[in-house]
């Protein structure tokens, strides 16, 4: 939106005190960032594949360093918080959970699954 | 695009402080907004030492006591102290909320007081809500029939229908809830916002009211309506424990009936 007032806006993000219920909102909207840009690397991963063991190799060592772990972890927490919160959202689109208390509480059961989900995942993967 | 900074013109500067009388011993701070028309300078914070053992409970208790006794300049609207014409609303310790219902006592450490974020302001705590109350009006939140009334008497509602506008008709239009919402700040020109929305729900809710079609056509905007994205800080906010987030679900879901 485009500010035209010559008067000065009050201040919004720098003070306000955010609930967990918007707190969780921004994370659902950054994950859902994170996973658009990990449908690129997926992209690399299968062009890499499709061109030969050599340049396979190179990623592979690539996404095996910690770095590239680091990636696929913030990858897999991304996908799984996306996918439980969507879960969230689904109830809420059929009119279910708005009382503020049972959406912080829906709030706190995605975090601990997601966190769980991302755990039992790389405890298989590793 | 969502604009995340303040305008250079906007930014906060720290301003004066104005001590307590002396010999009072229970003091706490009052960090308030400041914005002066006239100056042209940039909006500040002044901090006042309120003497608590002569101050009644309420926040806007303090307020009216820091512009009677400590500086008469400060500007906020109120009218009836108690929660019902919804004046007062402006960002108390970080919500949104009425000064006349929010206990001091519940506040920790130094009590910040803003103004409604994101709107423009007139001076100090008042913002103009020139926008806030076109959007309310484009919802044209009045009964809408086309069938004429019963001659001998009033449009009869069972118990059960009117029970349905509980939790909708108590709406004091203090804006709490429409300038909390981060899509409100970013779309406020666009995005109806919650409060707009609860009233415009209010109307579809009322058996007697016979433009629901209309009404919801008028909704079906990218922008009016599908700006909500369940952030909740509007039924976060509502000094009448109101739930605007679900009034606006409850549109959304008849959007997809109406097409089944």
């Amino acid at each position: 939106m485009s500010w035209n007032d010559k008067r000065p806006m009050s201040p919004h993000l720098q003070v306000y005190d955010l609930p967990l219920t918007a707190k969780l909102s921004i994370l659902h909207r950054g994950t859902g960032a994170v996973l658009f840009v990990g449908v690129v690397l997926w992209v690399l991963l299968l062009a890499a594949a499709a061109s030969g063991p050599q340049t396979w190799a190179s990623v592979h060592s690539f996404l095996s360093s910690w770095f590239g772990k680091l990636i696929l972890v913030g990858f897999t927490f991304s996908l799984y918080y996306h996918l439980c919160n969507g879960i969230r959202h689904l109830f809420w689109d059929m009119g279910k959970g708005f009382n503020l208390k049972d959406a912080e509480k829906a709030g706190i059961v995605v975090i601990v699954a997601t966190l769980l989900l991302t755990l039992l995942t790389w405890l298989v993967a590793l | 695009m969502a604009d995340f900074k303040l305008p250079a013109n906007s930014i906060v500067k720290p301003g004066k402080t104005v001590k307590a009388p002396e010999g009072a011993t229970n003091i706490r701070k009052f960090i308030v907004y400041r914005y002066d028309p006239a100056s042209g300078d940039n909006p500040r914070t002044d901090t006042y030492e309120v003497d608590m053992d002569n101050c009644g409970p309420m926040v806007l208790d303090a307020l009216l006591k820091i512009k009677d006794e400590m500086d008469s300049s400060v500007a906020l609207r109120r009218s009836c102290r108690e929660g019902i014409c919804g004046s007062c609303s402006m960002n108390i310790d970080g919500r949104n909320t009425l000064a006349c219902t929010k206990s001091i006592e519940e506040i920790e450490g130094d009590v910040k007081i803003f103004p409604l974020p994101h709107q423009p302001i007139i001076k100090d705590l008042i913002s103009d809500l020139t926008n806030f109350y076109a959007q309310y009006a484009s919802v044209e939140p009045w009964m809408k029939t086309e069938t004429p009334a019963p001659p001998d008497k009033e449009r009869l509602q069972s118990v059960e229908d009117r029970g349905k506008l509980d939790g909708l008709y108590e709406c004091i239009l203090c804006a709490c809830c429409s300038t909390s919402c981060p899509s409100y700040w970013w779309n406020s020109d666009r995005y109806l916002g919650p409060a707009a929305l609860l009233n415009a729900y209010r109307w579809i809710a009322d058996s007697r009211d016979e433009a629901t079609g209309e009404r919801l056509d008028e909704l079906e905007d990218p922008f009016k309506l599908y700006r909500c994205h369940t952030i909740m800080n509007c039924t976060d906010a509502c000094p009448k424990d109101l739930n605007p987030a679900k009034s606006i679900a409850e549109i959304k879901h008849l959007m997809i009936k109406r097409k089944m």
